[in-house]
């Protein structure tokens, strides 16, 4: 006879710990009026371009730093360090995907209260990030033109815990027969409402609304931080 | 792919529960929806080479499966999805991205031997 078990509940998240971890970058972030945003894409939509223009736009204007996740090298904290702004890299080993335990890291020595807009650009992967918070005001996908317009069905996970879709690379879409409508379509099935912009960060088309959709939900955002 | 550090975490999350309550841990009951950016197959065989190098060696996984659930706005009421790829009202068609349930990652309960 097999000895009595006896069923003990736990419920606990498995990913507390990502979770607490999380939450306090959330609170660090708010009472210091920084607006911290995430990107995260499969490798090569383009994270690093887009990010590399809009901290050159962003600079003479706002405080801008950026944390970069990479798997192994520290190529991409070199490109974007050309734009003149502090910029870290995160080298995450083997991991695919950043954690809120790394941002922590890597923001240390930064004093975040001279910031107005911090970003963190994932390791490029559109499945393991969706699962970990890293305690950013806003998550915003990219795909590429060049991807297909199927991307959204292939990976819903990350696109419903995303707030905002960038279509990169729109300069391209003529050359491969982008159907835009279709993408649309495709990111409306997985997050119906889903805001979507479509951007270039070579021809510069899209940026302006993009910088201008950070100004706005940065204003919003500070609305509800406190005075300081 | 990150199944592995999730079953790591998992085996944590049981660990810290099994060390107050005492006994031999035999199963561990995990609930987990079709958005929480975990597939199950792959889980449950990084758990295998997880539990090996942990105290709970013994501790079966067992995956009970959540729902997606989210409300519909124009039904006013809420609506079991098929699938995440199509956040749409299987009565009424209006596209939701109100989730109810279906991101989910928990352990649940630890079945003790004692």
């Amino acid at each position: 006879m097999n000895p009595p078990t006896r069923l003990v509940e736990v419920r606990q998240r498995v990913l507390k710990q990502n979770d607490i971890v999380a939450r306090a970058l959330r609170e660090r972030f708010r009472a210091a009026g920084v607006y911290a945003i995430s990107l995260v894409s499969s490798p090569g939509a383009g994270k690093t371009a887009l990010l590399e223009r809009t901290l050159s736009l962003f600079r003479a204007e706002f405080q801008v730093a950026a944390l970069v996740g990479d798997l192994a090298t520290d190529n991409d904290a070199q490109r974007l360090a050309r734009s003149q702004v502090p910029v870290r890299q995160i080298i995450t080993g083997t991991v695919c995907h950043l954690e809120a335990g790394m941002v922590e890291s890597g923001l240390e020595g930064w004093d975040l209260a001279n910031l107005d807009f911090l970003f963190i650009e994932n390791v490029g992967n559109l499945v393991c990030p969706a699962s970990y918070d890293l305690g950013e005001a806003l998550r915003v996908v990219l795909f590429s033109v060049t991807e297909g317009e199927d991307k959204p069905l292939k990976y819903p996970t990350i696109f419903n815990t995303a707030d905002l879709a960038l279509i990169t690379k729109i300069d391209l879409a003529g050359a491969v027969e982008f159907d835009a409508p279709a993408a649309h379509r495709s990111i409306a099935a997985v997050r119906p409402g889903m805001m979507v912009f479509e951007v270039s960060a070579k021809s510069g088309a899209g940026m302006d609304e993009w910088l201008q959709f950070l100004k706005t939900r940065r204003r919003e955002f500070q609305q509800f931080a406190p005075a300081t | 792919m990150h199944e592995l550090s999730i079953a790591l975490n998992v085996l944590d999350v049981a660990a810290e529960e099994a060390e107050r309550q005492g006994g031999r841990v035999i199963a561990i009951h995990l609930r987990m929806g079709p958005l929480s950016g975990v597939v199950k197959e792959a889980l449950l065989s990084a758990y295998e080479l997880a539990r090996e190098i942990s105290p709970l060696a013994d501790a079966d996984l067992v995956i009970e499966d959540v729902p997606l659930v989210a409300h519909c706005a124009s039904c006013d009421t809420p609506c079991t999805l098929e699938s995440p790829q199509e956040l749409r009202c299987p009565v009424c068609g209006t596209g939701t991205s109100r989730v109810i349930s279906g991101r989910e990652l928990e352990v649940v309960a630890l079945e003790i031997e004692s």
